[in-house]
């Protein structure tokens, strides 16, 4: 018997992927968590029934949502992520030295638990001693924050379900907050491909433009999220992502990185013609 | 026969044998299950529009029950402790117009507080009967009209013997109850009767440690209308009776104004709802408390907004406070409470029940997720952070003791004309003007217009508050009474 997981990117759109084994079929409070072995993508991590993540290509998305605000302002040193509770944001992080502190809020303490047992090589950092887990929502973890983050990272599911909240206005309204005067702010901004996520991608960006004098928009090709093809938003209060890259400073660092240079963190913010019409980008 | 439970929803039921049988369609309604009318049936869906149906023997008759509406309705009484319930269709106004008609005849006096929803006034107009009006106790910080007090009821019976009825407005709006018990007390001891519009108080009969009702405070009638938080389909409701009234001539007096072709889709409402409520409600209001008080603290933390409850309780006017409502003062910020409603919908996508001049109303109930009123929260602490400002230059005062001269309805339907509101101040208004919501009037046919009433007319107008009541839709002209 061939076993096939298959995600609806949209109505009249499916995606397949050959599955050796579910190992992990669990439901949390807040969402359906399953963690599936396939041929070509290696474990995989879905909830409510949508891929978080590959083995095989999380390192996409992973490097494209750290390295970019971290080589615009290398001497972070307090960094807040929301969402993320597979730890691939984590794993990132700390390799960076400078980071002294690291606050994840994760609504479901379930994830990180499976994630911790199936995905090991993803959430590997967890319990690094400069991480600090708070099971909690991310709209009330930030409220209470002022001028304390040197970078917020929003590794959010999509804008139905638990993560709704995380796509608001008076979530990046309190993001702005909580960020010091020099502070970015980068988020996963869905896909401006299908017109399922266009009208919440719209919505957010422009929600953030609001806030922050600069908001500039990025992109990466996953191929296993829907249309393969998707945003990041950066946001700060002083930094543009490209004239204040520090290219040099953080080549000296010699990561090595299987997605990230610095040339490619120039090329991303160059977006096609029809993303900028969507976004009324400047 | 077997005995019907609460487990039982005899409409419910019915309906679903109908649907089972396949009947052919040759009555109304015209749309025959929804194949008439293709994009109505593709939007509310096939098996609603199947069960939009016309009264007919196995569905009994909403004006004439003996069947499953009568099974429904008696299911009804026995879960709300009432001697009859009468569902309704016409909306909970529908209610409190059949209560005070059933008790009430031209020149008829009724003892009734003057922060009525505006159903109360225009029953008035209606059957033209005389109110005797008691002023509500009023809280002079946050604004807000409170319960009648026990003092004064009793001096509008004492000079008011022949008065049929005394009217109760429990809860408020805002939550705040009278003391029923003790009104109910006094109105029977003077042969008079007790009519509760307890349009935001279907909770108070199914969950624990709540305010007492309608019924069991001894209360002869109670307008219930059990869509706003008990679950039913919006414009259902109930109309519950007690052992002192002749439910045969209320339900003639029901059928003087509610149509003749009710709708199955709510009346099926009213029967599940009262199953769920019966079967679920104390679970469900219990949420609904947690998750209330949950909001309320953590408003509070944000600084400037007063959520309030149970503090405001003073064994009088605030003789009790129903903690499901979320109302929350926002003047400290420097914003009238309409101002934060309007923000909330335009800036931050969230729709609350209202905002008056002083307070916005969030409906809490179990349906909420704490997703949302995490939201909620910290809307609320942006709109603070980014609009709030300086006070100075609010209007402080919501309730305005009114200057009757007329009855509602000799000024209503007496000669009239209509002047700018300019010019109209120190003439009788002709008419009503509010705010809706809440829809209490600010002005009642028969009442003086003083420079207080338009003072308020224009502060609601300038913060963008929905005035409605008058002919003139834009509220620059008024109906006086004129000759006098």
């Amino acid at each position: 018997m061939e076993l096939w997981y298959t995600e609806e990117h949209t109505e009249n759109v499916r995606f397949c992927i050959k599955i050796k084994d579910v190992l992990y079929n669990g439901k949390s409070p807040y969402q359906k968590i399953e963690i599936l072995d396939s041929v070509e993508f290696g474990k995989i991590l879905t909830l409510d029934g949508l891929i978080m993540l590959t083995e095989k290509d999380e390192f996409i998305y992973h490097d494209m949502i750290v390295h970019i605000p971290m080589a615009v302002k290398p001497n972070i040193r307090k960094v807040l992520v929301i969402g993320g509770g597979d730890g691939g944001t984590i794993r990132e992080l700390t390799r960076y030295k400078t980071i002294e502190k690291i606050h994840l809020v994760e609504i479901d303490k379930l994830v990180v638990d499976v994630c911790k047992e199936y995905l090991p090589e993803t959430a590997s950092k967890l319990d690094e001693a400069r991480v600090e887990l708070y099971f909690e929502n991310g709209l009330k973890f930030i409220r209470s924050q002022e001028d304390e983050y040197d970078l917020i990272i929003v590794d959010s599911t999509d804008p139905f379900g638990p993560g709704e909240g995380l796509f608001t206005r008076e979530f990046y309204g309190n993001c702005y907050k909580a960020l010091k005067e020099d502070g970015i702010m980068v988020n996963q901004l869905e896909s401006p491909y299908y017109s399922l996520y266009i009208s919440s991608m719209k919505k957010a960006y422009r929600n953030i433009k609001e806030f922050f004098p600069i908001a500039k928009v990025y992109q990466a090709h996953i191929p296993t999220y829907p249309s393969g093809y998707w945003l990041f938003g950066f946001a700060s209060k002083k930094y543009h992502p490209i004239d204040h890259l520090k290219e040099e400073e953080w080549n000296r660092l010699s990561l090595k990185t299987k997605y990230y240079n610095t040339e490619l963190h120039k090329g991303a913010f160059a977006l096609p013609n029809y993303v900028k019409e969507l976004l009324e980008y400047e | 026969m077997k005995r019907l439970s609460q487990e039982n929803a005899p409409i419910y039921e019915a309906l679903k044998a109908y649907k089972e049988n396949r009947i052919v369609r040759f009555d109304v309604p015209g749309h025959k299950g929804g194949r008439g009318n293709k994009e109505l049936t593709d939007f509310l869906g096939k098996d609603c529009l199947m069960v939009d149906v016309n009264s007919m023997k196995p569905l009994d008759n909403l004006s004439h029950p003996v069947s499953v509406i009568k099974d429904a309705e008696d299911l009804a009484a026995e879960a709300f402790g009432a001697e009859k319930a009468f569902f309704i269709v016409n909306g909970t106004t529908a209610a409190v117009q059949a209560m005070i008609m059933a008790v009430c005849k031209a020149q008829d006096k009724i003892i009734i507080p003057r922060n009525v929803h505006k159903s109360a006034i225009n029953a008035l107009i209606l059957c033209g009967a005389i109110p005797v009006y008691v002023n509500p106790g009023v809280d002079k910080d946050l604004g807000i009209p409170l319960g009648m007090a026990v003092k004064d009821v009793k001096e509008a019976i004492e000079k008011n013997k022949d008065a049929k009825a005394v009217f109760v407005n429990n809860p408020t709006y805002y939550g705040i109850c009278s003391n029923l018990k003790e009104i109910v007390k006094i109105a029977h001891e003077n042969n008079m009767l007790v009519l509760v519009d307890e349009a935001h108080g279907t909770h108070f009969y199914f969950g624990e440690d709540m305010p007492i009702s309608a019924m069991e405070a001894g209360a002869d009638m109670a307008a219930v209308s059990v869509h706003k938080t008990g679950g039913s389909l919006t414009q259902s409701s109930i109309l519950l009776c007690g052992k002192n009234v002749n439910a045969d001539y209320v339900r003639q007096i029901i059928n003087l104004t509610q149509t003749t072709s009710a709708s199955y889709l709510l009346l099926v409402s009213l029967d599940l709802a009262r199953k769920n409520l019966s079967l679920n409600g104390k679970e469900i209001f219990k949420r609904t408390v947690e998750i209330a008080n949950y909001a309320r603290e953590e408003i509070n933390k944000i600084g400037g907004y007063k959520a309030f409850s149970k503090e405001l309780i003073n064994g009088d006017t605030v003789y009790d406070f129903d903690i499901t409502k979320l109302s929350i003062y926002t003047r400290d910020i420097g914003l009238a409470g309409i101002e934060v409603y309007d923000i909330l919908r335009d800036e931050y996508d969230i729709q609350i029940e209202f905002g008056d001049i002083g307070n916005i109303l969030a409906i809490i109930s179990a349906g909420d997720s704490m997703l949302d009123i995490e939201r909620l929260i910290s809307s609320l602490s942006e709109i603070k952070r980014l609009y709030s400002k300086d006070k100075a230059g609010m209007l402080e005062s919501e309730y305005i003791t009114p200057e009757v001269v007329l009855t509602p309805r000799e000024a209503f339907y007496g000669r009239k004309k209509s002047v700018p509101l300019d010019n109209s101040l120190g003439e009788i208004s002709a008419e009503i003007v509010m705010a809706y919501p809440p829809g209490i009037p600010i002005l009642s046919p028969g009442e003086r217009i003083t420079k207080d009433v338009l003072d308020y007319i224009y502060y609601a107008k300038e913060k963008g508050s929905l005035l409605t009541g008058p002919e003139d839709m834009a509220i620059e002209r008024i109906n006086i009474v004129e000759g006098l």
